[in-house]
């Protein structure tokens, strides 16, 4: 256990001094910002509005962050051959799978917090208060970094066994297909066959359901999101990493690495 | 066996079992998600699923797109005189399919969907449409009534579900008492200016948006106007009386003593008599283009 | 092929032998599709004997971001010091490779010379029983190679056992106890280093200066030039002979020295004969 929190200790170490996360982040706070501006464009609507593009903006910038480092976690170790003198301790390789993964949950969380201060600033500066309701932008907030975890582990999964390249399109397309899980499960079209249909409709339970994390109506609008959906999402984003996982280690400690 | 080796029967067996706790949570995760979206009818959302893949996961940013565009579709189209508001409602539609509790985009529709051109699209009924797909979405905001009441009254000249309308407004709470004071007022009244005056009043007042304001405004100056020009008629038909002809000017009125002096219309412009002998609002007034343009139905 | 506890046991071969193939298969960094090995009597699947190695890795490379001291740092809490035993080996080990100055620098501010030195400490850092180099001496300049040469020497001394990798002869010949030699992902050979390239003696080389004359012209044409002086061989028996006659002709001797075939001679034969061998395989097989 304290091996995996060594290496999960250095890639946070590694990943919040590479500058282009900083860009990253200084880029949403702009868009979180420019929010506020719009807000006042459309009428009666900037809480709206500006919660909307702010959560649309961490989301967005956190799925790039997830999304691309979560495939350099593995491939820009095996490439640059970092990765040997690292396997040359006692450590196992998943356990330093897991540390990279628990490394990089940790860097998003950080990211994400600092992109939520800064929503919850412009939120202080056009409402002039908040109260309590507000604290719905925190689960949703929450939710988006749940999502996270499950995008760095199918990255990580991926950039296992195919090229960098690949992993980012693999992972940015389960992705994609998972926010319409349930319309894959009952398509209703002339243009593919039954048996294609039965295909999709299989494949929509396997596929991880990322329409589970979007709250951001019930948060734009300051409705109340009740706890038992946070628990559930909370389980089902272990349950599933934990799937995604097991599967990167073992595909991982058999690897011949170059 | 060592653990290597071990490792992916195990995973054969974890697998599985890890999906079904997934497959248990899911359900869950959709009842839940339902609740916080109850009140969602299907059928009168429009293909959600082609909104959603050009949206993806971000509708309710969308949909403050669409319903700035409708805005400044509106504002554009009136400031350059263009009658032809036909892309109003899809605007609309798509802003409320996308967030169903975008307040403001039915309150908006409500009047300038419903009033007849060129001042709005001329869709009392589309705007009854909206405003039921908001009061399904909302159904504590009970603002949303006194708007279905009101193109009931104004556009549909049905006085009876007018008076529902607000009825059930006033079955909540929050809702100002005069909600129930209208309600009878339709039932008991039908058309009357007095309703109409009270009516607009109320919208004026009680709006944030500034063309809804101006709207009722201008609609409250020529229900004055009306009245004006119903007491000034009553005094002609006096004049006409005594002198056997109708007055030629409201200065021969005056001469007469009939009337203490030159009564003007709400932006100031004396009213005039026109060659059919009645009273009416003088050329020169802004009040008598809009006039024009809100009473061309009538 | 074994090594022996204590010894300096050399890998040699040339590019493409197989040598660092071999050397990630012990580290488990490739796995083997048949046969097995074992280090410090463990299987080499089983990664709790990596307490006791040290590995560097040919052409390493680390972490950008982090400076020398904070990889070093890193690398060592996988061997369970605490704070202060680790800071000190971390400064310890900057000194002994020659990076004291630089050891606040991101790596990826560093030379590969510097990275070289970096992976050498991180192989030693926690003084292990058995240190696996792979080309220690890539990317080091003769002072750098000079003091990895002292270093090996020094941790022979203490007791360790050394394997390292390398196609330059002259450093195996020097260091090595014993060496393996690998040429075409086959192992050719096992001994010492002379006893891989046999002791029979070709003869002896005479190094000397001539000044001018009639006689020095005759010597001149027998021998070679080399920079200012000549060289000339001859076989064991005329030895005498020859110095006779270069006496009689004013020459000044620089040196005489015994030629044996080094194991260069000896590696160039046998890749000599591997690519004989490669090319008539193609030949025939057509």
């Amino acid at each position: 256990m304290s091996r995996i929190l060594i290496v999960a200790r250095n890639t946070f170490r590694e990943a919040v001094r590479d500058r282009v996360l900083y860009n990253l982040v200084f880029f949403a706070l702009l868009m979180i910002a420019s929010a506020v501006v719009v807000g006042q464009i459309s009428m009666d609507i900037e809480t709206v509005v500006m919660v909307s593009l702010g959560l649309s903006a961490i989301s967005l910038i956190g799925l790039l962050i997830a999304v691309f480092t979560g495939v350099g976690l593995v491939s820009k170790e095996i490439d640059k051959r970092t990765l040997h003198a690292v396997l040359a301790k006692p450590l196992r390789r998943w356990e330093f799978l897991l540390g990279k993964f628990a490394g990089l949950v940790l860097t998003l969380t950080v990211n994400t917090a600092a992109m939520a201060a800064g929503l919850f600033l412009a939120m202080l500066f056009v409402k002039h208060s908040i109260v309590r309701g507000d604290a719905v932008v925190l689960v949703a907030v929450y939710f988006i970094l749940l999502k996270l975890a499950l995008v760095v582990a199918l990255a990580m999964l991926f950039s296992c066994f195919t090229s960098p390249l690949l992993a980012i399109l693999f992972t940015g397309g389960i992705y994609v297909a998972g926010l319409f899980v349930a319309q894959l499960r009952n398509l209703q079209s002339t243009q593919i066959t039954p048996q294609l249909q039965k295909l999709l409709s299989i494949l929509s339970f396997l596929l991880p359901n990322f329409e589970n994390y979007d709250v951001m109506g019930a948060a734009a609008h300051g409705r109340s999101i009740p706890a038992s959906l946070a628990l559930h999402n909370t389980l089902y984003t272990m349950l599933y990493c934990g799937i995604v996982l097991s599967v990167a280690a073992v595909i991982f400690s058999r690897k011949d690495l170059k | 066996m060592s653990a290597k080796k071990l490792a992916p029967w195990l995973l054969l067996l974890a697998v599985p079992a890890g999906f079904a706790g997934v497959w248990h949570l899911q359900g869950k995760l959709n009842a839940e998600h339902d609740a916080l979206r109850e009140e969602q009818d299907e059928v009168l959302v429009r293909s959600p699923e082609l909104m959603k893949l050009a949206t993806l996961e971000y509708g309710t940013l969308a949909a403050d797109i669409y319903w700035t565009r409708a805005v400044q579709y509106y504002g554009t189209k009136r400031l350059g005189q263009d009658t032809n508001l036909e892309s109003l409602w899809p605007l609309l539609d798509v802003a409320t399919t996308l967030d169903p509790n975008l307040l403001p985009a039915y309150r908006f529709g409500a009047t300038f969907l419903s009033q007849s051109e060129p001042r709005g699209a001329g869709r009392p009924d589309l705007a009854v449409k909206l405003l039921q797909r908001g009061l399904k979405a909302n159904p504590d905001h009970w603002r949303l009534y006194q708007d279905l009441g009101n193109v009931y009254y104004l556009e549909q000249k049905d006085f009876a579900k007018a008076g529902e309308a607000y009825r059930e407004g006033s079955k909540n709470p929050k809702a100002a008492p005069w909600m129930k004071i209208m309600a009878a007022r339709f039932m008991e009244k039908g058309d009357s200016r007095e309703t109409a005056v009270m009516l607009w009043s109320e919208v004026m007042e009680s709006s944030n948006d500034a063309a809804i304001k101006e709207n009722a405004r201008i609609n409250l100056e020529l229900l004055r106007a009306d009245d004006d020009i119903d007491h000034l008629n009553e005094i002609v038909a006096k004049f006409a009386a005594s002198a056997g002809r109708p007055p030629r000017s409201v200065r021969e009125m005056l001469q007469a003593g009939l009337i203490g002096g030159e009564p003007a219309d709400p932006d100031g412009y004396a009213y005039v008599i026109g060659s059919d002998g009645k009273a009416r609002i003088s050329e020169k007034s802004p009040l008598f283009k809009e006039k024009s343009v809100y009473r061309r139905a009538l | 092929m074994q090594v022996e506890d204590g010894e300096v046991f050399g890998f040699l071969g040339p590019n493409g032998a197989g040598k660092s193939t071999t050397i990630k298969l012990l580290m488990g960094i490739i796995f083997p599709t048949a046969g097995s090995a074992q280090i410090l009597g463990k299987p080499v699947s089983d990664v709790s004997m990596h307490r006791d190695i040290g590995y560097l890795p040919e052409q390493p490379y680390f972490y950008d971001y982090l400076t020398a001291a904070e990889v070093l740092d890193y690398f060592a809490r996988f061997h369970g010091f605490n704070a202060a035993e680790r800071s000190e080996r971390v400064q310890k080990m900057l000194k002994k490779v020659g990076l004291e100055t630089a050891g606040k620098i991101q790596l990826r501010k560093y030379s590969k010379g510097m990275l070289q030195r970096v992976g050498l400490a991180q192989a030693i850092l926690h003084d292990p029983k058995l240190v696996i180099l792979d080309e220690p001496m890539s990317g080091l300049d003769p002072v750098g190679r000079r003091e990895v040469r002292d270093i090996i020497l020094e941790l022979k001394n203490a007791g360790k056992t050394i394997l390292f990798s390398t196609h330059i002869l002259s450093d195996a010949e020097m260091l090595c106890d014993r060496v393996g030699v690998i040429a075409g992902g086959k192992l050719r050979g096992v001994g010492t280093p002379g006893s891989i390239v046999g002791v029979k003696s070709a003869g002896m080389e005479v190094v000397f200066e001539l000044a001018d004359g009639a006689a020095a012209q005759k010597i001149r044409e027998k021998a070679t030039k080399s920079g200012t002086n000549y060289r000339m061989s001859v076989a064991d028996a005329e030895l005498y002979a020859a110095l006779e006659e270069l006496k009689g002709a004013g020459a000044k001797i620089i040196s005489v020295t015994q030629i044996k075939p080094t194991l260069e001679e000896f590696f160039m034969e046998l890749v000599g004969k591997d690519r004989a061998q490669a090319a008539a395989v193609e030949v025939s097989g057509q």
